[in-house]
């Protein structure tokens, strides 16, 4: 499975079928701290992942001081 | 995951409020809170004529999305801080978004308006880029409201954001800070009314919001950001969160409730008779105001 990881651009391979709460675990990923993205929607913690998908990990915290 | 409300199938999960939502009840969810703060906080009323502050992140979109669907008069400024690609790629986000909604977008370029941008302006004031930044932006923000008739300034700052400010206002006491830190400031001395509806929704729901949405929002970060520190803040808050949901939110939002008024005093007596500046008309304690200062020493660093 393809994982794209932001800032700076990059992806990753990992062995699917994985549910997103454990492919994050394995990143060592805070679920707080991203998003994670399939196609156009959203993915919740319980989906599984399947290996031939590609999702996109989106970090969501922003650090402008003003 | 089911939806809380619908129990069809979520496709995402708010843990502070234990809940899960489909696409059409997390959006409601969305637009409640919002609702919530306005009504709360007194920040808008129905005929008020809004400006939204419009970074092009998802904060800012989000919030003049939320803000056009709940039927407000609400127009973007964005600002052209001149900061390479970061700035290119997130003006196109907000002039996109604009036309897809076919809202109004003023649009205030640094270099073209004032002769700097932020890494040089910065540069020549011998101030660190996010000051400098920070304070063009409410300059310029103040002065749009003021001369486009505007009765309040909105910004996207959500519950993270205001949460890791907290942190850092409390790690040091910051006693003057405290007593400003409020999510509406009303209008006073040529100031416009500022007011921050998205506080009761964090970081990860805003970015969520526009996925679903499909608004286009810059996802890289400002390169001037790297090594703030409210960024170390918000990771912490962010590792308490992962083991106790709904700290951040107690932990502002109760400061709101039991806190703020006591520190409301030490803003006060630190606050400054104004006068206008003598350059641009801005409020400012006396003379020329901190931003035709920066203005002026940039200009002539620069033509030099
Ligand atoms: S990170 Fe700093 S320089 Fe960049 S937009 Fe935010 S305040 Fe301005
Ligand atoms: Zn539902
Ligand atoms: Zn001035």
């Amino acid at each position: 499975m393809q994982v794209v990881l932001r800032n700076p651009r990059r992806e990753v391979e990992i062995q699917g079928p994985i549910s997103v709460v454990a492919l994050l675990g394995r990143l060592g990923i805070n679920r707080e701290s991203v998003l994670v993205i399939k196609g156009d929607t959203i993915v919740p913690g319980d989906a599984m992942l399947d290996d031939d998908d590609c999702v996109e990990l989106r970090p969501v915290i922003s650090g402008g001081a003003a | 995951m089911k939806c809380r409300v619908c129990r069809e199938p979520a496709i995402i999960d708010v843990r502070r409020q234990n809940a899960n939502y489909c696409t059409e009840h997390f959006l409601r969810m969305c637009r409640d809170q919002v609702t919530k703060a306005i009504e709360r906080h007194d920040m808008l009323s129905p005929g008020d004529a809004v400006l939204v502050a419009v970074s092009g992140g998802k904060d800012s979109l989000a919030l003049w999305d939320l803000l056009l669907d709940l039927g407000y008069r609400a127009d973007g400024l964005y600002i052209g801080l001149g900061i390479g690609e970061y700035s290119d790629a997130s003006g196109a986000c907000a002039r996109a978004f604009a036309e897809a909604r076919d809202a109004t977008l003023v649009e205030v370029d640094l270099r073209t308006r004032y002769g700097f941008d932020i890494p040089n302006g910065a540069k020549a004031a011998r101030r660190a880029p996010c000051s400098a930044c920070g304070l063009a932006k409410r300059h310029v923000f103040d002065e749009a409201a003021r001369l486009g008739g505007y009765d309040v300034v909105v910004t996207g700052h959500n519950l993270d954001d205001e949460a890791a400010v907290l942190f850092g206002n409390v790690l040091r006491w910051q006693t003057e800070y405290l007593g400003r830190q409020q999510p509406v400031l009303p209008a006073r001395d040529g100031f416009p009314k500022k007011a921050k509806p998205l506080i009761r929704l964090g970081e990860r729901e805003m970015a969520a919001y526009c996925v679903v949405r499909g608004i286009d929002y810059i996802v890289e970060e400002c390169p001037m950001a790297a090594g703030n520190r409210h960024l170390g803040y918000k990771e912490a808050l962010n590792q308490l969160e992962a083991t106790s949901p709904g700290t951040k939110f107690a932990f502002y939002h109760e400061f709101l409730d039991k806190a703020a008024e006591r520190f409301v005093g030490e803003a006060d007596d630190a606050r400054e008779a104004l006068v206008a500046c003598d350059s641009c008309g801005a409020p400012t304690p006396s003379g020329t105001c901190a931003f035709c200062r920066l203005t002026a020493r940039a200009q002539v660093e620069i033509r030099a």
